[in-house]
């Protein structure tokens, strides 16, 4: 093997940390080569389905409306994952967010306009045009006009490592298995969240029914690979980010489109036709990540989110027809629940509701009394034909766990130094950054500060 | 089902784009989607109406093929489109015309078109035919009133048929309601001036793709080159008229505002023809649809036969092949007037009561 067929820098994952990482690193003149699993036409991993991220601004940008200061930046992410944050690298996201937007356009990437669009969210967060597979588009073109070399189809299966250095990879390809070698590398393959076998360690059989709303090629073999030789976790193996989607999603991939937004405005039951958790405790976008986990929790991991006509036109359309039927006995045959139960649980759930004023946009005073569990907010009688039954699934977005890092994005060992030359990025150490919860996009400024951390550190380390 | 099948896949498409809306600061066909819960027939024919198939949602599409959604949207409205063309067809049996011609079967109509005039000449007026050409009189080999009667009474026709289904597609867009669409004075005007600098084939300060991440002005330019040369070959025609009225008569200097006119739209139709013929082989197949395909390529090329026709016309005036180029060139001219509601003629019209009714229901 002759010199030339070593890189300075080898980006493992091909999503938005690792193409910020090679793009940084080629900016700082190394090798690179980019390593994706999946096809060309899955590249970018789940950043494809990602459509903005969440940037600290002073001012109003080209992009961004208002002001969100780093402390009400830092504020928030504090606040989802309870105070567990490793504060110093937390901080280092926040003050590290300002500049991505701009640093981002110069690689292809381009943003909506601030002026319209979602509007409650163009403060906090900058909007991709055409969303994250666009964006991918972007980075790669810039990555071959820089001549990154990028393979698909190329997933790394080991790591060759002597004295906590890394010396080569092992590679599936569709030609067989490869040895590449680098001077450093870049592990920015996500998480874990399409390998049920994993998830089945914390989950049990009720893994085998989660919908897995991105790439199938997440399975974490990379971070395997990392903590069985050593690499220090960080995160809850346990936790996962999952949330309601219809039943009848695709397997993978299904994305933004799979979500249901009628959860708060009805009922909610379970596959005994029974209800189980309070639809209306807040509003859904501060509780549809609960969801995931409650479903998960119910028999065959199914539940029917039940609506009348009343409120059909107060949630976002979905991609799935509602199952729809004159009555609640024959919306209970349509969707094979028990008719006799359905019919009992919508009695027990009407008599309980107490009038108020319904209002979606506020936490309203309708709610139900002496009913358990309550419906604490929008609690309206179902009583107007035509009803809508929708299938809910958990939908799996992504797994917390993964490698400790230092600022510099060095991967931590478990016991004693940190790995020589081995630097991580995006979701494969977002649990360093973001313990429990979400804010709407923090994973791709996590990635994309990170990735630039990581390309910068790989290549200065290939230069000495 | 021609009509029916697309709109339903259409449908299908149309509501995974509104459960996304990743795609909503591209172009006015997302804003005006998101407008709407349901999509029905009048609905997609309004949407479809209103793309440009500039293609950037394809390449942006998480949920684009080999995805199992397979949601291919420049595509999808491609089709619905042409069978929306069908929809409005006036007389309706005519509108299978939007799928069945060709390219080739355009041209044969040309020369048929060609042919029926040297038969009417050989039969009237042989003598033009065998004798000398003098001072590039068109009117010896095609007397000037027939010509008026021919082009006169084929005109009436194809406006008739234009006007119905302008009419149609109008009350067509109508029935696709919109949340509250205003009638306001600026609508024509503002809709008239994204349709003359077809503003949605370059929003979001970019052009339109070609391939991934290729992005060109040449769609934009060459439809430029394109529409502006037939209005100028149209004006052409109009000044002649109105000097023949006013008795100057033909020929013409190739100074007079005629030819002036007429050489610089015959110029600006070669080059925006030829250009978009080859961009039609150059881009991306995925970002049309078969049936739009072969109704661009019919209508380019009977514009760019009528064009050079009238070129070569012009050129050799005072040739002795003058009476054969004259019958060729109205030949092709016919042939791209009888076909002119039964092409791609017709989006230019379509497109502008879209146009129109989108900037209604906005603001």
């Amino acid at each position: 093997m002759s010199a030339s067929d070593v890189y300075d820098v080898a980006v493992i994952g091909g999503g938005n940390a690792g193409l910020a990482a090679a793009l940084t690193a080629r900016e700082q003149g190394a090798r690179v080569l980019v390593l994706d699993a999946a096809p060309r036409h899955l590249r970018g991993g789940n950043s494809r389905h990602t459509r903005n991220l969440r940037c600290a601004h002073a001012a109003p940008t080209d992009v961004l409306t208002g002001s969100y200061s780093e402390d009400e930046l830092l504020a928030d992410l504090t606040r989802v994952n309870d105070g567990e944050t490793d504060a110093a690298l937390a901080r280092l996201v926040v003050e590290r967010s300002a500049e991505c937007p701009a640093w981002m356009q110069r690689y292809g990437a381009r943003f909506q306009r601030s002026l319209r669009g979602t509007l409650q969210l163009s403060r906090t967060n900058a909007f991709f045009l055409g969303g994250g597979t666009a964006l991918m588009n972007g980075y790669y073109a810039a990555a071959e006009r820089l001549r990154i070399e990028v393979r698909y189809d190329a997933e790394v299966t080991a790591l060759a490592l002597r004295d906590g250095t890394c010396e080569a990879l092992s590679v599936r390809t569709r030609g067989g298995t490869q040895q590449i070698r680098a001077r450093a590398f870049v592990a920015a393959a996500g998480g874990f969240e399409a390998n049920l076998d994993w998830l089945r360690e914390a989950w049990g059989d009720a893994a085998r029914n989660f919908i897995v709303r991105g790439t199938p090629h997440n399975t974490g073999t990379l971070l395997r690979a990392l903590l069985d030789a050593g690499a220090a976790p960080i995160g809850d193996a346990a936790e996962c980010h999952a949330v309601a989607v219809d039943g009848r999603a695709p397997k993978f991939d299904g994305g933004i489109v799979t979500r249901l937004d009628s959860v708060p405005l009805g009922i909610v039951v379970n596959a005994a036709a029974e209800r189980f958790h309070d639809e209306g405790e807040d509003f859904w976008p501060k509780r549809y990540a609960i969801w995931g986990k409650l479903i998960a929790r119910e028999a065959g991991q199914i539940a029917y989110s039940i609506v009348d006509a009343k409120v059909r036109d107060r949630f976002m359309p979905s991609v799935f027809a509602p199952v729809e039927a004159g009555s609640i006995r024959e919306l209970a045959a349509r969707l094979a629940l028990p008719a006799d139960a359905l019919e009992a649980t919508v009695q027990r759930f009407n008599a309980a509701v107490r009038a108020g004023t319904f209002d979606p946009s506020v936490l309203d005073d309708c709610s139900t009394q002496g009913l358990a569990p309550a419906k604490t907010h929008w609690a309206q009688t179902l009583d107007t034909p035509p009803y809508w039954g929708y299938p809910l699934a958990p939908g799996i977005t992504f797994t917390y766990l993964g490698v400790r890092v230092d600022a510099d994005a060095r991967v931590q060992r478990a016991g004693g130094a940190p790995f020589e030359n081995l630097y991580a990025a995006g979701e494969i150490m977002a649990g360093n950054v973001l313990r429990h919860g979400y804010i709407a996009g923090i994973g791709m400024t996590i990635g994309t500060v990170f990735g630039r951390i990581a390309g910068r550190s790989a290549a200065q380390h290939a230069d000495r | 089902m021609r009509i029916a099948e697309p709109k339903a896949e259409a449908a299908r498409v149309l509501a995974v784009c509104n459960a996304c809306r990743y795609c909503e600061q591209y172009c006015p066909a997302f804003q005006a989607l998101e407008q709407r819960a349901t999509f029905a027939s009048a609905d997609v024919n309004y949407l479809a109406n209103l793309c440009h198939g500039c293609g950037e949602c394809l390449y942006a599409c998480q949920y684009a093929p080999p995805h199992e959604f397979a949601i291919d949207v420049p595509r999808t409205l491609a089709a619905a489109r042409v069978a929306s063309y069908e929809q409005y067809a006036w007389p309706a049996q005519l509108a299978a015309a939007f799928r069945s011609m060709g390219s080739g079967a355009a041209l044969l109509l040309a020369l048929g078109m060609t042919a029926l005039l040297a038969g009417g000449t050989l039969a009237l007026n042989a003598a033009a035919l065998r004798g000398p050409v003098t001072g590039a009189d068109f009117y010896a080999v095609v007397p000037h009133a027939v010509l008026a009667a021919l082009f006169g009474g084929v005109g009436l026709l194809v406006v008739l048929a234009l006007g119905t289904g302008v009419a149609r597609c109008r009350r067509d867009f109508a029935a696709a309601a919109p949340p509250a669409a205003h009638r306001r004075a600026g609508s024509i005007a503002a809709a008239l001036h994204d349709a003359f600098t077809l503003r949605h084939l370059h929003v979001a300060g970019a052009d339109c793709v070609t391939a991934l991440e290729v992005r060109t002005p040449w769609r934009r330019w060459l439809h430029h080159a394109t529409a502006y040369g037939f209005v100028l070959c149209f004006a052409a025609t109009c000044v002649a008229t109105l000097y023949h009225a006013l008795g100057y008569p033909a020929p013409y200097a190739y100074t007079s505002g005629p030819v002036v006119l007429g050489t610089l739209g015959g110029a600006g139709l070669v080059i925006g023809t030829t250009g978009l013929l080859w961009l039609r082989r150059v881009r991306d197949p995925a970002l049309t649809a078969p049936d739009q395909q072969r109704l661009d390529g019919t209508f380019t090329v009977l514009l760019l036969a009528t064009a050079v026709t009238g070129l070569l016309l012009l050129a050799l005036r005072s040739h002795a092949a003058m009476p054969a180029l004259l019958l060729l060139h109205l030949g092709c001219v016919l042939a791209l007037f009888v076909t002119l509601p039964y092409g791609k003629f017709v989006h230019g019209l379509y497109r502008l009561a879209a146009l129109v009714k989108y900037r209604r229901e906005q603001e």
